[in-house]
């Protein structure tokens, strides 16, 4: 009688908490399930009551991750309930943040939660000694990415410039130039984070679904666009709920979503799968490099889709700031809101996917309805589905490796439980 | 308070947050990666696979806000030496504490949770020196890099660590700003603890008040401020709890 029993409890390197559980027999799989378990913050129901000129700065404070992402998001459902119109250079510095908060949530997920299970290490302090340029490049990266994301919003996470409205503070163009000059600078380390990925072993695994992202016609999409599926679906964003379906599952508390099919995929490797096209030509080369054309059905490759991204985005921000420059950059104070009952929709690609937030307004801007979908929410059920998919394929190996390979799938969807966890909990078993 | 190696053994913990205060000790790396040399990491779950359980200093993210949550707090007390509040959540209870102030948190669970309201265990939001003792405290959402590595400095000295018992107008008026109140800008910087120097009113935002008031701070006089620069009683109300809901209500309600 061969007993496989997997039981992670807080599985680490991931933002938040949330437990692996395998039990299975002479290969009859009983129970295979990641479960989120983190203690529920309720942020919907708290901004009820709170001014329009809050929400932001508090939904912020979900995720410290993607604040940005988070406040950006807000910010423009906000804006979108007060008929609120931002200036074009407003627009671009909101782009331009947002790469930053990109390249650093990418970098810390790519280098320091999943390179260390290629390099047998349980984290990255280990690989100082064994390579500390890797590290040191790493760092770097990092530092980079959140200076950028400081140099707009005054600080790397809850940025506090980030208002309804635009900004409460403009870059100088000195600030921009220097900027500039680093981000070229940090070409030489994009090619070696590419090159590291490259040589990566990644777990052979195949599973095709639904992915769905934000698509622009004009740009990689990140803030703002439409909704659009692989399966050759379109919405816009205030349709969120056709394609969120929420909906309990019998053998867990947590809230699933599925569209199409019975769950889809959200994050870096469903923007690359919808709008590879976009991808700047340096990021279609690292693609190349990483093997990738789309459509990828491999759930590990969401990682290397990241350091795709990370391509881009370092480019993009060049050709942003390279717009700005032009432009010529000028102090300006955020625009006005008209304070008025009215209700928003807006949605960011945010690292780990889609995100969606709509508020109701009463007649003074005071919050009366709030809800947020969140992407690591979206991912719950394809997870899920990738893990009953896999186990069959390496029930046979050490009981440690099929630790270890299923922790490595969890990682992948760099899942943010934070963020999650105003929506989902999983009983114990 | 150091082991055989000679390196104190650290651990990191976190309840309900963000987690970005972790995030920011982590990115203190960056410019510190000495810290590395001077104390021994044994746990941190966000960026490690090893959980060691024998360490003299524990850094705490999060507040507390369930019943499951004092049990972890305890256990962690009687094994640290030192225990750190990691920012505001455990500091304050930040905004997790928004939610007390909120009429049935009864309702609260039911509005996010619908009719699987019970699932989810949760009680009001508190810092987490309601339920243990802590011998230091690292304020701010998110925590200041640089304060992070001072204190840490302190502690391995056998100092306390000197956080700032006056207001962030202090730090404001140093760095020349215009004042924001003057602008008729919101500012909760005369009773705001500083430390932080003054980052959102130097990026034209107001204080929020995210470090948590100074010792013995003139409330009402602040109102009265807020109230010449034309916010509303309910706005004045919003803003003083918006980072300082525990603070505000006394005691939370049970």
């Amino acid at each position: 009688m061969s007993t496989l029993k997997v039981n992670v409890h807080h599985v680490t390197r991931v933002e938040g908490h949330g437990n692996i559980v395998v039990d299975a027999q002479n290969g009859d799989i009983k129970e295979c399930r990641f479960e989120v378990v983190e203690a529920p913050r309720f942020f919907e129901a708290f901004v009820r009551g709170r001014p329009y000129s809050e929400l932001n700065h508090i939904t912020s404070r979900i995720c410290g991750i993607c604040a940005v992402g988070h406040s950006t998001t807000s910010a423009m459902a906000t804006e979108k309930a007060m008929g609120v119109e931002l200036t074009e250079q407003a627009e671009l510095l909101r782009k331009l943040n947002f790469h930053g908060e990109t390249i650093d949530s990418h970098v810390l997920h790519t280098y320091y939660l999943v390179a260390p299970d290629f390099f047998g290490a349980g984290s990255v302090i280990p690989l100082i000694e064994v390579n500390r340029a890797v590290v040191e490049r790493a760092l770097r990266i990092k530092k980079l990415s959140g200076d950028l994301c400081a140099m707009i919003g005054g600080r790397h996470t809850h940025p506090c410039a980030l208002v309804v409205g635009g900004f409460s503070h403009t870059p100088t163009e000195e600030e921009l130039r220097a900027m500039r000059q680093r981000l070229v600078a940090a070409r030489e380390d994009m090619d070696a984070s590419v090159e590291l990925f490259a040589s990566l072993d990644w777990p052979q695994f195949e599973r095709e679904t639904e992915y769905i992202s934000l698509t622009k016609d004009d740009e990689y999409a990140f803030v703002g666009g439409t909704i659009k599926t692989t399966d050759g679906f379109e919405y816009p964003v205030e349709d969120y709920k056709t394609v969120t379906n929420e909906e309990m599952v019998p053998f867990s508390s947590a809230k699933w979503t599925h569209h199409n099919r019975e769950s889809y995929m959200v994050g870096a490797l469903a923007r690359f799968n919808n709008n590879f096209d976009q991808l700047h030509p340096r990021a279609k080369d690292a693609a190349a490099k990483l093997g990738m054309e789309p459509i990828v059905t491999n759930p590990f490759l969401n990682s290397a889709a990241q350091v795709v991204e990370m391509v881009h985005c370092v480019e993009d921000a060049i050709k942003i700031i390279d717009e700005l420059l032009e432009r010529g950059i000028e102090p300006e104070d955020p625009a006005p809101a008209d304070v008025k009952a009215g209700e928003g929709v807006a949605s960011c690609d945010v690292p780990r996917g889609i995100l969606f937030h709509h508020y109701a307004y009463d007649d003074e801007g005071f919050c009366k309805d709030a809800n947020c979908i969140i992407p690591t929410n979206q991912n719950m059920a394809n997870l899920n589905h990738d893990m009953q998919e896999l186990l069959p394929q390496i029930i046979d190996k050490p009981q440690d490796e099929v630790r270890l390979t299923l922790e490595m799938l969890v990682r992948a969807y760099d899942p943010c439980i934070s963020c999650s966890a105003h929506f989902l909990t999983v009983e114990f078993v | 308070m150091s082991d055989k190696n000679g390196k104190p053994k650290v651990a990191f913990f976190d309840f309900a947050s963000c987690e970005g205060c972790q995030l920011t000790v982590v990115d203190s790396l960056q410019t510190h990666l000495d810290l590395l040399d001077a104390v021994e990491i044994v746990q941190f779950r966000e960026a490690m696979t090893e959980k060691g359980q024998d360490y003299q200093i524990a850094f705490i993210e999060g507040s507390c806000t369930r019943e499951s949550d004092e049990e972890r707090l305890f256990k962690i007390r009687d094994q640290a030496d030192v225990v750190v509040a990691l920012g505001a959540c455990a500091h304050t209870g930040c905004v997790n504490a928004l939610k007390n102030i909120q009429p049935s948190l009864d309702e609260v669970r039911e509005y996010v949770y619908g009719d699987k309201a019970e699932w989810y265990d949760t009680y009001p939001a508190r810092p987490i020196s309601a339920v243990i003792d802590v011998d230091a405290f690292i304020p701010g959402c998110p925590i200041d890099r640089e304060e992070f590595v001072k204190v840490v400095k302190n502690l391995l000295l056998g100092k306390r660590p000197g956080i700032p018992d006056y207001p962030v107008c202090v730090e404001c008026k140093l760095k020349e700003n215009v004042c924001l109140l003057l602008e008729g800008k919101p500012c909760l910087g005369p009773i705001t603890r500083a430390g932080c120097d003054a980052i959102c009113p130097t990026y034209g935002d107001g204080c929020e008040g995210c470090r948590g008031l100074i010792p013995e701070p003139n409330e009402n006089a602040m109102k009265d401020v807020l109230d010449e620069a034309g916010l509303t009683v309910k706005e004045i109300m919003s803003r003083m709890t918006m980072f300082n809901a525990y603070y505000q209500e006394g005691q939370v309600a049970e």
